[in-house]
């Protein structure tokens, strides 16, 4: 399993992301790209949802690619990705390829929770032998901050603005790392920028399972949060801190908590960090959305801790 | 070997002789069997092919659009609403220049909701960049459906190609069909080989970059210099296929009885049968009438068409869909085709057959006899409407 030494040896080793891409200073994609690509030790086909990366990087006639990549459209990153897996299965059994060649497709929360979510399911229930990752940026952040279901409640977005009537987003998001779990596909994981070796760790595990393995990956984007360009990866660490966003995997249907902070922090320090949560700050109202916000995260917590040990592998054996 | 068989078993078979790596399709009426057989050929192990048996036709397109990036040879099958969800991606797939092949079993679109065929499936692609043929019979399904792999993945084209078929009138009618031998399908399409397959993995390409202002246009006038090349292939593909064929196919249209017409028909699929009888009938009674029946719709024979039709003093351009608030798209064609032309026919424009609406050899003669008195303007007249 890696350490901060080996990724960085990886990175020296091949680099299949390159710079020069004009994604934001303090952006938190390319991080995920890298590591999620590096983890992979054979040639990988990458396809790509419409979204900041895919823009970000494909300039014609320049690209910041060094794979095999393709961009198709907005909601269909997984089929596209489960047809260049099925070409590859049939190339493969007509003699014509021998290599090892994994299907990565990269898509944003808006990509993946909503517009993508069709292709996404169908694409997990073939069982195609492809990695999905879903950086979750948990808005529209390329077409301009517009709200998702994955954006939490009370979260400012320019669909969702703080008004007179109704401050931010009046729903919960979604829980789509559930959703996919659903699809009794072998392995699930929830992981964050912060914690990159995890995520690592995660990918290379995932690859000893054939069919489909999904990925739901925290990824701040400093803009559409309001915060310092330069927290991106402070403001996921407060995320996975606070236990609003728990690092787990799902590996044939049994869960581990692949972190568990010792001390949680409340929720407030997150909330407080960020620029779309600033009006909860203001008056008392504010106050009891927090508490509403923080019992919620205290609710998902302990669901999770529960399928933990009711649906572990370790306690099976024991 | 004549056999007796559908218009869908003959795509099926087409698509089992061309046997491609990947067919990613999706459940319509009527286009359905088309899947099914070729499940049927996958499941039992007659094919190589990877069947991926999609959610959405939406989907069928975008996993087609994987494969084809990834260099596999590529095939799909859908009707009407299917299109309407897919067709997105067939804009795609023409700008990205990949040759992926498609049935399409015609059929209305809603609403109201209709299974039956007309051509406003068609027609909503008209524009996305395939190239179009139209099948007449069962026999030219299956013909057009082995050419038209043999166009896409020529490397002056590189384009998707839409095989249409009137959906039940051919697509469920059993009808004499005679397929080539397996060996001689396989050798008339011939091996494929991919431009910048992205499984060269030692070799990364990027597909599906993104254009701005500076770019964008260059690259779609590339797109329609591939379009450009498909009548000349397609000619060159006919020959080829003549030599294998114990029947040839010559033009871009089939001119019936049209030399010295003086009154004619233009119009697409499987209506041509009808009007080749009305066509014979008339004739027998001393009437110099005569069908243009279209082959590639898309890209449209302009010249070739004016050419064909000069000589004729009145033309009834008929269209199976309305294109809402102009004349029917095909008419439209005809017109532009001949505005150059010192000598024209006047043109009328007939609206038939919407949403399976019969359309009997009465009514093509009715037609013929309806263009002797009807004055050319740009107004709609209906065959066998209630009014």
């Amino acid at each position: 399993m890696p350490n901060i030494k080996t990724l960085a040896q990886r990175e020296e080793k091949q680099v299949r992301f390159t710079p020069g891409h004009t994604l934001c200073a303090g952006c938190a994609e390319p991080m995920v790209v890298r590591t999620v690509l590096n983890a992979i030790p054979d040639p990988v086909v990458v396809a790509n949802a419409t979204g900041c990366l895919e823009v970000a990087s494909s300039r014609y006639p320049g690209s910041a690619w060094n794979v095999p990549w393709i961009h198709v459209a907005f909601e269909n990153a997984a089929a596209v990705i489960a047809g260049l897996e099925a070409a590859y299965k049939a190339l493969k059994r007509a003699g014509k390829i021998t290599r090892t060649i994994r299907f990565v497709a990269f898509a944003g929360d808006g990509g993946t929770y909503d517009i993508g979510l069709q292709a996404l399911s169908g694409t997990l229930e073939r069982g195609h032998d492809i990695l999905y990752v879903c950086i979750n940026n948990e808005a529209y952040m390329n077409t301009g901050v517009q709200r998702s279901s994955a954006t939490p409640r009370c979260a400012a977005a320019t669909t969702s603005p703080v008004g007179e009537e109704i401050p931010g987003k009046p729903q919960d998001r979604k829980d789509l790392t559930e959703i996919v779990v659903s699809h009794h596909i072998p392995y699930v994981a929830q992981a964050s920028v912060s914690n990159l070796i995890d995520l690592a760790n995660k990918v290379e595990r995932s690859l000893q399972f054939t069919g489909p393995k999904f990925f739901n990956v925290l990824a701040t984007c400093p803009l559409g949060w309001r915060t310092p360009r330069a927290s991106a990866i402070d403001q996921a660490k407060l995320a996975v801190e606070t236990r609003y966003w728990p690092l787990y995997e799902v590996v044939e249907g049994k869960y581990r908590i692949t972190y568990k902070p010792k001390k949680p922090l409340p929720v407030e320090e997150w909330l407080k960090t960020q620029g779309r949560f600033r009006h909860l700050f203001r008056d008392e109202k504010g106050k009891e959305r927090i508490a509403e916000f923080q019992a919620a995260v205290d609710r998902h917590w302990e669901e999770l801790v529960k399928k933990e040990q009711c649906l572990s592998g370790v306690q099976e054996q024991g | 070997m004549r056999k007796v068989m559908t218009g869908h078993k003959a795509v099926a078979e087409a698509m089992r002789q061309i046997e491609p790596d990947v067919v990613a399709v999706y459940p319509i009426t009527p286009q359905s069997e088309i899947a099914e057989y070729y499940a049927e050929y996958v499941h039992d192990g007659i094919v190589h092919t990877e069947l991926v048996p999609v959610e959405s036709e939406h989907s069928a397109m975008s996993a087609c659009i994987g494969a084809a990036a990834a260099g596999g040879r590529v095939m799909t099958a859908t009707s009407s609403q299917g299109l309407a969800l897919m067709v997105e991606m067939v804009y795609i797939a023409a700008g990205l220049r990949l040759p992926i092949v498609m049935a399409l079993a015609n059929r209305a679109l809603s609403a109201p909701i209709n299974i039956h065929c007309d051509h406003s499936d068609a027609y909503l692609t008209r524009d996305a960049g395939a190239f179009m043929i139209f099948a007449e019979s069962a026999q030219e399904a299956y013909d057009y459906t082995l050419i038209a792999q043999k166009i896409a993945e020529h490397p002056k084209v590189r384009l998707p190609g839409i095989v249409n078929l009137d959906g039940f009138t051919l697509t469920h009618t059993a009808d004499v069909v005679e397929p080539l031998e397996d060996e001689a399908a396989k050798k008339f399409v011939g091996d494929y080989q991919p431009f910048s397959p992205m499984l060269d993995v030692d070799r990364p390409s990027t597909w599906g970059a993104f254009a701005m202002p500076d770019y964008y246009f260059e690259l779609k006038r590339a797109q329609q210099a591939g379009m450009e090349e498909v009548p000349a292939v397609f000619l060159h593909t006919q020959e080829a296929f003549a030599k294998v064929a114990a029947r040839g196919y010559r033009g871009f249209f089939e001119g019936y009885r049209l030399k010295d017409a003086e009154r004619a028909l233009v119009l697409m699929g499987s209506t041509a049968g009808t009007a080749k009888v009305a066509v014979d009938e008339l004739r027998a009674r001393g009437e110099k009438v005569g069908l243009l029946k279209i082959w590639l719709w898309r890209p449209f024979p302009y010249r070739e068409v004016a050419q064909a039709l000069a000589h004729v003093n009145k033309v009834a351009v008929m269209d199976r869909a309305l294109s809402f608030g102009a004349m029917g798209a095909l008419y439209n064609d005809v017109c532009a085709a001949l505005v150059h032309e010192k000598n024209k026919p006047a043109l009328v424009n007939y609206i038939y057959g919407l949403g399976g609406r019969d359309v009997s050899t009465d009514h093509i003669l009715h037609v013929f006899q309806d263009l002797k008195e009807a004055q050319p303007a740009h107004t709609l007249r209906f065959v066998g409407l209630r009014e």
